[in-house]
C-alpha cells in the first residue's frame, strides 16, 4: 500500500512539475499566478519526497515484492544499507536526483524572497521544466516502485564492496552537487529570457553555485575514499570515464564560481558566466548519461540499458540543446561590462577559467576520444591515466603557478610587480621545501618536488594574501587583531578553499612519487619488510559477521624492533551474493597511513598455510582527503556570508 | 548510480593490485622495478579500462608474463612497447602514440588555452582602442575644462 502511494505521488509530483513549469513562465508576466507556481514547486517535491520515503521504507521492511528491493536488498543487510540500498541501483539514484532537483526548485520558491519576481517565477518554470524531463523518465523508463508479479523469499543484496559508509553517504552528496548546478542553469535561462544579466543576477546565481560545488567536492572526495580503501589497491583516482564524468561538472563549477565574482563584482564577463552555468548543469547530464548508458568501458560500467542511454541523451539534448540555442540568440545582446587591463585581477581570474575550461576540456576529449577515433579511424585505441595526468597536470601546474597572484592583485587596473614582491616570502618557502624534500627524500625526484613546491606555494600564497589584509609583521598587534576579526567569512573561505587545494597537492604528489609496495605469501609468524617497517603475520582467525564469514589476520607492525601499530585486515564471503571482498586495515602515522590487505589463502613451500599478505606505505595520503575538506569548508564559509545569503539580493 | 554498475568488480578487482604477487616476480629487482613501470602502461585487453598492473584477469597475467620475459631477455621499453603494438594494435597501450593521427587528442587541450588567451589579448586591445578619446572629444574636452579652469 505505501508502494503505491509513493508511485501515486512521483506522479502527482510529474503533473506538478508541469504546473510549475506553466504556471513558473505565466506567472512572470502575470504576478497573481506567480504564487501558484511557488506552490507547484513545493507540491512537486512533497510528492517526490513521499515516493522517496515509500521507497526507502519498502527497503527497510524488505519488501520483495518491489522489483528494486528484490534486486538489491537482503533481509540480513545492516539497517544503513537497507536505507542506503535505496540510492544504491539505477532506477533508485534516479529517484534521489528528482528528489533533490524538485527540492532546490522548491528551496528557490521557499528561500528566494528578495528575487526579483520575474526572474524567480521564470527561474522556477525552467526548474520545472527539467522536472518534468526527468520525472516523466523515473515514471515511465525507470520506476524504482514496480511490483514483481512473484516476489521471491529472499532478495539479491546489495553488492558487498558497497556496503560501506564512505560509500553510502557518497551518492546524496554528488547528487547534491550534480543536480545543484540545475538551479544556476535555471537562473542562467531565465535571465537569457528576460536578456538582462548583470552585477545582480551574479550574486543571486552564486551561493546555489557555491553550495552544489562544495557538495560535489565532498562527494567526490568520498568516492575517492571508498576506491582507496574498499578496492584494495590503494590507488584513488584511475582517470576512469565514471571518474571523469564527476569531476567535469567540479572543474566548471570551480571556473563557474570565479567568473561569478567578475561579473558580481566588476559587472564584466556575464555572457561567458552564463555559459558556463549553463555548461556546469551540462556536464552533470552529460555524467548522467556517460555513467547509464554503457557508450564507454569503464570499470564502473556494468548492467547498462542502452534504451535508457538514448533516453537520457534526448533529455541531455533538449534542455542543453535549447538553452544553448537560447545563449547564442541573445548573447550578443548582453552588456559588456566593465573595463579592465591586461594587469588585474579580472586578467587573472580569466586565465584561470581559460585553464580550467581547458583542463575541462582535456578530460572530456580524453574521455571521448576513443569514441570518436573509433568511429573515424575504425581502430580501437585507449586514452589512459598516462594521458590525463600529463595534459591535465601540465595545465593545472600553470594554474597553480598564477593561483596566488589572483586575490593579491587589484581589481580592474593591478600592479603584478607588486603581488610579486608580497609574494617573494612564500615563493622562498616553497622553493626551500622542494630542495628539503629533493634533498631528503629517497629516490629522488626532481619532478615530484617540484610538485610539493607547488602545494606549498599554493598555500604560502593563501596565508601571504591574509597577511596582506590584515597588515600582519607590519602593523602594531591590535590592529592585525581588528582587521583579522573584520575579514569577511567570504574573504576566510577563500583563503581556506585556496589553502586546501594546495594541501591536495602536497598529499597527491608526495603519496603518487613515494609509496611503497611490499608482497608475500606469508605463513603463520612469517615477515614482510615495507620501507623501514616490518610487518609479521601473528595469526589469522574467523569471524562470523552479520551478513559475513570473515578470515581475519592479526599483524604487528614494528619499526627498528619497536611496536608500530596492529592492523588486522579481514577477507569477507557474502553468502548472499557468493561474493568475497577484501577488507582493507589502515594504520594512522601522522598524516601517512600503513595500509594491509589480507589476500587469498595459498600452500607455502613447507606444505602450510600461508596468506598473500599485500601492504603499502602511503606516506602523506590524509592530505588528499584533507585538501578536498577545506575546500568544500571553505566554499560552505563563503556560503554563510552575511553577503552572501541565498537571494539577499537587493541588500548592499 | 555508481553501486549498482560496480557488480562486475567483485570478481574483476578482488585481489586487484596483482602484478605484486610474489610468485610472478623477476628475480633482478631493477629489471622488476622497469616491468612494474610499464604494467602502468599497458591495458588489460579484456578489463574495462584497467592496467595489467591492477587487474587479476588471466590474461593480463599472461600479457604480465610476456613483459617480464622480455625484459628478462634484454630488451628496452619501446622495444617492448613495439612488440605489443605489432601484436595487439595501440589499443594496448594506455598512454597513445604522439602521431600526427593524435595531435589533435595531444594539443586540443593546450590549442583551446592559446585560443582563450588570444580572445583575452583581443579584449584588452579592444578596450585600449575604445578608451583612446578621439581627436574632436579631445579638443571637447580641452574646452570643457578650459571653460570650468576660471
Amino acid at each position: 500500500m505505501t508502494v503505491e502511494l509513493g508511485a501515486f505521488a512521483l506522479t502527482l509530483a510529474l503533473a506538478l512539475s508541469l504546473a510549475q513549469a506553466a504556471l513558473g513562465f505565466a506567472g512572470a508576466r502575470r504576478p497573481s499566478l506567480a504564487g501558484a507556481g511557488e506552490g507547484a514547486a513545493i507540491g512537486a517535491f512533497a510528492g517526490v519526497a513521499a515516493a522517496f520515503a515509500a521507497l526507502v521504507a519498502a527497503f527497510v521492511v524488505s519488501d520483495f515484492s518491489v522489483t528494486n528491493v528484490a534486486a538489491n536488498s537482503h533481509t540480513a543487510k545492516p539497517l544503513l544499507y537497507k536505507v542506503a540500498g535505496a540510492w544504491g541501483s539505477h532506477e533508485g539514484s534516479m529517484l534521489l536526483w528528482c528528489l533533490i532537483l524538485t527540492g532546490f526548485g522548491a528551496a528557490v520558491a521557499a528561500f528566494g524572497r528578495g528575487l526579483p519576481a520575474g526572474l524567480k517565477s521564470r527561474a522556477l518554470g525552467v526548474q520545472g521544466l527539467l522536472g518534468l524531463l526527468f520525472l516523466a523518465y523515473t515514471v515511465f523508463a525507470s520506476n524504482p516502485l514496480a511490483r514483481l508479479a512473484g516476489p521471491p523469499i529472499e532478495g539479491r543484496s546489495l553488492n558487498p564492496l558497497l556496503q560501506d559508509p564512505a560509500l553510502a553517504f557518497h551518492p546524496p552528496f554528488l547528487y547534491l552537487g550534480y543536480v545543484g548546478f540545475s538551479v544556476v542553469f535555471s537562473f542562467a535561462v531565465a535571465a537569457l529570457v528576460e536578456g538582462r544579466v548583470d552585477a545582480a543576477w551574479a550574486r543571486w546565481a552564486r551561493p546555489w553555485t557555491l553550495a552544489a560545488w562544495s557538495f560535489l567536492t565532498v562527494g567526490i572526495a568520498l568516492g575517492s575514499f571508498w576506491a582507496y580503501y574498499e578496492l584494495g589497491w590503494g590507488g584513488w583516482w584511475f582517470w576512469d570515464p565514471v571518474e571523469n564524468a564527476s569531476f567535469m561538472p567540479w572543474l566548471i563549477g570551480a571556473a563557474l564560481l570565479h567568473s561569478a565574482v567578475v561579473t558580481e563584482k566588476r559587472g564584466a564577463l556575464s555572457g561567458w558566466t552564463v555559459f558556463l552555468a549553463l555548461a556546469a548543469f551540462t556536464f552533470s547530464m552529460l555524467g548522467a548519461f556517460l555513467v547509464r548508458s554503457g557508450v564507454l568501458t569503464s570499470v564502473h560500467a556494468f548492467a547498462v540499458d542502452p534504451t535508457r542511454g538514448v533516453l537520457l541523451l534526448s533529455i541531455l539534448g533538449l534542455s542543453s540543446g535549447a538553452a544553448f540555442a537560447l545563449f547564442a540568440w541573445r548573447a550578443p545582446a548582453l552588456a559588456p561590462g566593465g573595463v579592465f587591463a591586461p594587469a588585474s585581477r579580472e586578467s587573472l581570474i580569466v586565465l584561470n577559467n581559460i585553464l580550467l575550461t581547458a583542463a575541462t576540456g582535456a578530460v572530456m576529449f580524453g574521455t571521448l576520444y576513443p569514441l570518436i577515433y573509433e568511429a573515424v579511424a575504425g581502430a580501437p585505441i585507449t586514452v589512459g591515466p598516462p594521458y590525463f595526468n600529463l595534459v591535465f597536470g601540465v595545465l593545472m601546474g600553470l594554474a597553480m603557478l598564477a593561483l596566488p597572484f589572483g586575490p593579491l592583485t587589484a581589481w580592474k587596473r593591478g600592479d603584478l610587480a607588486a603581488s610579486a614582491d608580497r609574494l617573494k616570502l612564500a615563493a622562498a618557502v616553497a622553493v626551500l621545501v622542494g630542495f628539503i624534500v629533493f634533498a631528503l627524500v629517497s629516490p629522488r625526484k626532481a619532478l615530484a618536488s617540484g610538485g610539493v613546491a607547488l602545494g606549498a606555494w599554493v598555500i604560502a600564497g593563501a596565508l601571504a594574501e591574509v597577511a596582506e589584509r590584515t597588515r600582519a609583521f607590519k602593523a602594531p598587534w591590535p590592529e592585525v587583531r581588528r582587521r583579522l576579526t573584520g575579514l569577511p567569512r567570504g574573504a576566510w573561505g577563500m583563503t581556506l578553499a585556496h589553502a586546501g587545494l594546495g594541501v591536495f597537492i602536497l598529499g597527491a604528489c608526495y603519496e603518487t612519487a613515494w609509496k611503497v609496495e611490499a608482497a608475500e605469501a606469508l605463513s603463520l609468524g612469517g615477515q614482510l619488510r615495507l620501507g623501514a617497517f616490518e610487518l609479521t603475520l601473528k595469526d589469522v582467525g574467523t569471524v562470523d559477521g552479520p551478513n559475513y564469514l570473515a578470515e581475519r589476520g592479526r599483524i604487528t607492525v614494528t619499526r627498528a624492533g619497536r611496536p608500530v601499530c596492529a592492523p588486522e585486515p579481514e577477507r569477507r564471503f557474502y553468502p548472499a551474493g557468493k561474493q568475497s571482498t577484501s577488507e582493507v586495515a589502515l594504520c594512522n602515522l601522522g598524516v601517512s597511513q600503513i595500509y594491509v590487505v589480507l589476500g587469498e589463502r595459498r600452500a607455502s613451500p613447507d606444505g602450510g598455510p600461508a596468506w598473500l599478505v599485500r601492504s603499502y606505505f602511503n606516506p602523506w595520503v590524509q592530505l588528499i582527503y584533507l585538501g578536498p575538506l577545506l575546500m568544500a569548508l571553505g566554499g560552505l564559509l563563503s556560503l554563510s556570508d552575511r553577503r552572501l545569503r541565498f537571494a539577499v539580493g537587493r541588500k548592499p | 548510480m555508481r553501486r549498482r554498475l560496480f557488480v562486475v568488480l567483485a570478481a574483476l578487482m578482488l585481489m586487484a593490485g596483482a602484478a605484486s604477487d610474489p610468485s610472478e616476480r623477476l628475480r633482478d629487482p631493477a629489471q622488476e622495478t622497469r616491468a612494474r613501470a610499464l604494467f602502468t602502461q599497458v591495458r588489460c585487453l579484456v578489463c574495462q579500462n584497467e592496467s595489467i598492473d591492477d587487474s587479476d584477469a588471466e590474461l593480463a597475467g599472461d600479457l604480465r608474463k610476456v613483459v617480464r620475459e622480455q625484459i628478462a631477455a634484454g630488451r628496452t621499453d619501446a622495444q617492448v612497447k613495439t612488440f605489443l603494438t605489432d601484436r595487439y594494435g595501440q589499443f594496448v597501450l594506455l598512454k597513445p602514440a604522439f602521431s600526427p593521427a593524435n595531435a589533435l587528442l595531444w594539443l586540443g587541450p593546450f590549442l583551446a588555452a592559446l585560443a582563450g588567451l588570444a580572445l583575452l589579448a583581443g579584449r584588452w586591445r579592444r578596450r585600449e582602442a575604445t578608451q583612446d578619446l578621439s581627436g574632436e572629444e579631445e579638443t571637447r574636452l580641452a574646452a570643457l575644462l578650459d571653460d570650468e579652469a576660471p
